[in-house]
Formats: structure tokens, sequence, C-alpha cells
């Protein structure tokens, strides 16, 4: 709620804490693979951080971990330098955008993007404008009485953002969150992402497949590489915002997009060689 | 659009009026006896002279079936709540509703009759046996197939028990159970009419079966047709009830209800 700001001090030092620190993380599954070999990771506040590897670089395995939908075999992680009990209190809240919409067929779109605000009990005069605006944010106004049957891929998973942001969040997870549409839809929908986490001063960790959407998008791109699950390299996108048209179809964009293509490659060898 | 509704529920009416024409055509020309083969029309005054005890008897079947089917779905879908807490309880008790469910009601129901005393509590016993195991399945196979998405979402949003089970297992729920309904609603009728039949041979019963039984030792084969018809009109009446209940909760969202349309 934007009304609780803490104290200026408190503030001042919560801008110096990072928002996700992962020291050591390890993850070693049920059946004895080893998902993730030990990481270490800090993500800054106002950071868009992209991970990117080929499959089974444990991608999506980080980013559960900082969702906490599951726990590291060994290692810590702290969420705003505390322990994850205190995620979801404000100026500390967390949303998460799957790979699918995993919207609730039953609902309506308005009560789809209203759901967050209901588990958090929320009273309803109160969610009731906060659901128009998120709606509002994603163009979907016109939709909000509609079932998600009734919307295209792409309204979806607009849905799907209007709910993780319904929230105010600081921090936003997205795990491949486009993979499923077409480019048109993708392009249209990383610029809105763009808008809507500059504008919100958002913390964005997304996972992609797509080399130009990681370029377009990141501030940081983290590249894994398998065998086990591990950070390769970093790749810092030095390139100021607004980003949009101009800059995806620019020189500098086609340089950038070359030096991490040839750094995946190399994570790529890595991770097969290491077999 | 209108026209190719119009056809849709036409073609079966002219296909029935057609085979009724048939059937008596065949009856009158070819003089079947009417204790052989009774013609429509026999069947229809029979109806009418018959009227009062063949719904005393269609009151009694249908009161033991609605009653077998209300423990179903209640007793069915505690039992699936049951199961879905915990897999100990299910991998233990499932075995044994399977066994209820593969044990022919033919064989267990004069072991019920003769055990319970009232033959009404017998019988919707017996009904019970036939009709609650697709309650129990569905409704088990629905509480676990939450969408594991969403379900990540109510854990990451530290949605409560409470929250979890009312807004996303319930719903999610929802068609399966939907369907068990169906099922078991044709299965309480079918588990009703062979207890009475089976009740009826010791005489100590007055439904719809009891009639066709006594029918046949009288040679009464128009109020048999009759009694017969009954039992198959209640179980049309009750999966249409059904799939009217599926339309009016799923209709806006599960593609099971959906008309066309939508």
């Amino acid at each position: 709620m934007p009304g609780t700001l803490a104290p200026l001090s408190d503030r001042r030092d919560r801008a110096l804490v990072p928002v996700v620190d992962i020291r050591a993380a390890e993850k070693i599954f049920s059946n004895g693979m080893r998902g993730l070999a030990p990481i270490d990771l800090t993500v800054r506040r106002g950071e868009f951080l992209t991970l990117i590897g080929p499959s089974g670089c444990g991608k999506s395995t980080l980013l559960k971990l900082i969702a906490h939908l599951i726990q590291p075999s060994s290692g810590d992680l702290s969420w705003w330098g505390q322990d994850f009990s205190h995620v979801g209190e404000p100026e500390r809240r967390i949303a998460f955008v799957f790979q699918d919409a995993t919207l609730m067929p039953w609902s309506r779109v308005d009560a789809n993007v209203r759901l967050p605000l209901d588990l958090a009990q929320v009273k309803m005069d109160e969610a009731v404008p906060r659901v128009a605006a998120a709606l509002e944010n994603v163009n979907l106004t016109k939709f909000a009485r509609s079932f998600p049957r009734q919307l295209s891929g792409g309204m979806r998973m607009r849905v799907s953002i209007a709910r993780a942001l319904v929230t105010d969040p600081d921090l936003l997870l997205m795990d491949e969150p486009f993979g499923a549409l077409d480019e048109f839809t993708r392009n249209k929908l990383d610029d809105d992402l763009l808008r809507l986490s500059s504008e919100r001063g958002l913390t964005t960790i997304f996972v992609t497949h797509s080399l130009y959407e990681a370029v377009f998008l990141s501030t940081r791109v983290i590249v894994m590489a398998a065998n086990p699950g591990r950070i390769f390299g970093e790749f810092i996108v030095d390139e100021s915002e607004p980003r949009g048209d101009e800059f995806r179809t620019s020189d500098r964009f086609a340089q950038l997009s070359r030096g991490l293509s040839e750094m995946l490659n190399r994570a790529s060898v890595a991770g097969s060689s290491a077999m | 659009m209108a026209q190719e509704k119009l056809t849709r529920t036409l073609a079966p009416v002219v296909v029935g009026i057609l085979l009724l024409a048939v059937w008596q055509g065949g009856c009158r020309l070819g003089h079947v006896p009417v204790y052989l083969f009774p013609a429509p029309s026999d069947i229809a005054q029979s109806f009418v002279k018959q009227w009062p005890l063949l719904v005393r008897a269609l009151w009694t079947t249908l009161a033991i079936t609605l009653e077998a089917f209300v423990i179903s779905v209640v007793l069915g879908t505690l039992i699936a709540f049951v199961f879905v807490q915990n897999k100990l309880i299910e991998q233990s008790l499932f075995p044994y509703a399977v066994l209820l469910q593969v044990t022919p009601v033919v064989a267990v129901a004069p072991l019920i009759i003769i055990l319970v005393k009232n033959t009404n509590v017998s019988l919707t016993i017996c009904a019970t046996l036939v009709a609650i195991f697709p309650m129990i399945s569905n409704t088990t196979i629905g509480l676990r197939s939450v969408d594991p998405g969403l379900s990540s979402f109510f854990k990451m949003s530290k949605a409560s028990r409470f929250d979890t089970l009312v807004r996303l297992r319930i719903p999610s729920a929802l068609p399966f159970f939907l369907a068990g309904l169906r099922i078991s609603s044709g299965l309480a009728l079918i588990g009703a009419v062979v207890a009475e039949f089976v009740a009826g041979t010791g005489g100590q019963s007055a439904g719809l079966a009891y009639q066709i039984l006594q029918a046949g030792f009288q040679l009464d084969i128009p109020l048999m047709f009759a009694a017969l018809l009954l039992i198959a009109l209640s179980g049309v009446l009750l999966y249409m009830l059904m799939v009217a209940l599926s339309r009016a909760l799923l209709g806006q969202w599960h593609e099971s209800s959906m008309t066309e349309e939508a």
C-alpha cells in the first residue's frame, strides 16, 4: 500500500540492501540430479535482470528458489536482507508471472486480477479501484467482465501481468512469460513491460530463451550453463531508457545481440563438455 | 440456425412416431395377442386404467432413487475430501471402494434385505452401494486436478488452507463432480430397480420393479411395458436435470457445458 512508507533513515538503508541476495545456494533434486551448483547472485534495486541459457541450465530452478517455491539444498537466500517470512510486508512484495497465464477459468478477468488482493484480505472498496487501474495499465478495461477463454493468448498474458502488478510489487519474477506468443505480440508486451517497470521502479528478474528479448529488456543478463546448472557469465546492457523500436532496429542492438550470442554459445559448449 | 435447431428436435420425434406406427400396425395386422406383445394402444390403455397404481409405484421407486442419490453425493464427496487430505488414507481405503463397485448389487442385495428389517432402508442401501463410487472417484480426481501453476500462485501469495480450498480446489473439482452426478443419478435409479427386483421376489416391495414382476406373474404384459416406460422416463428426466445443473454452473467457463454459439 502506497500510504505506508517507512521512516526516511530506514528507507535509505533499504535502498542499499540488495533486493535478493543468494549465497552459495545449491539445489539437488530428490532423484539426485544436481539442478544448481552453488550460486552467488546479488540483485540490486531497480535492476532488470534476465536469466538466459540452454535448457537444463537451472534458470527456472533459480527463479523458483527466489520465489520460495522450492528450498535450496544448501546455502542461503535473503530478501531485502531478511528471511522469507517478511516478504509480503510493505515495500517487500513479490509478484510472479508464469509461463502460462495461469488464470482461473471459472472467474472473470476482473476477479482474476483481484485474486491476490482477496487472498490478502483487502476490502472490496479498496480492491475494486486498484483492479480497474491495473486493467487500465494493460489496456484491458473493456474486457473486465470477460472470461479468460474468450481472450487471445496475448490478452490472457496481459491479465496475468495485471494480476501481478495489482499488489504494487517491489520485485517481479517472470518465468518465460511470452514464450508461447508470436513475435509481434511479444514485442508489444515487451514494450509494455519496460514502460510499467520503469514507471514503478520495479526490480525485475526475467527468464527467457530469446537473446533479443534479453538484450531489449535487461540492464544485466546472467548467462547460465548446464551440467550442473551454474552462472557462466554476466552481460551488461548499457543502454539508457526509454527503449523502443528505434533501439530494436539500431546497430547498437545488433552489436549487443552478437556479443550476448557469442557468450551464450560459449556457455552452451561449456555445459555440454562438462558431461 | 433456427432451422437447424428445429430439425434437431423434430427429427427424433418423427422417428418416434414412425416407429410407433410400425409397431401398432405390425401388432394389429399380424394379430399378435396382447399377452405376447402389446401394441402401443394397449400400453396406453393400461396407463390410463392402472394410473393410480403406477403413480404410487413410481413415487416409491423415485423416493428410493433420490434418497440413495443424495446419500451418495454427500457421503461420496466427504469420502473424497478425506482421500485428498492424505495419500496414505486414500491408498489404504481405495481398494475397498473398488471392491464395493465391482461386487454386483444383485448378489449383495439379498443379504442386505435379510439383515435390514425395513425394506425401504435396505433398498436405499443397495442403491447407494451402486451410486456412490462415481462420486468418490470423480470428486477425488477433481480435487487433485488443480492447475500446478495456480497452485504455485496460491502458495506464493501465502494463501490460507481455507482460501485454497474454496477459491481453488472446489472450483477445479466442479466439472469432475458434476460429471460424477450425471453417472451417479442414473446408477441410483438402476440400483433401486435392481434391489426392488430382488426384494420383490420375496414379496416385500411396492416400486415399479415390483409392478413389473407382479404383472409378469399375471401375464399383464401392457402393465409391464407401462412400468418399464416410466422407469426409462425417470432415468431420462434425472439425466436431463443433471445436464441442466452442469450448464447452470459451468456453462460460462467450462468446455464440457458450452453451447455452440458461446
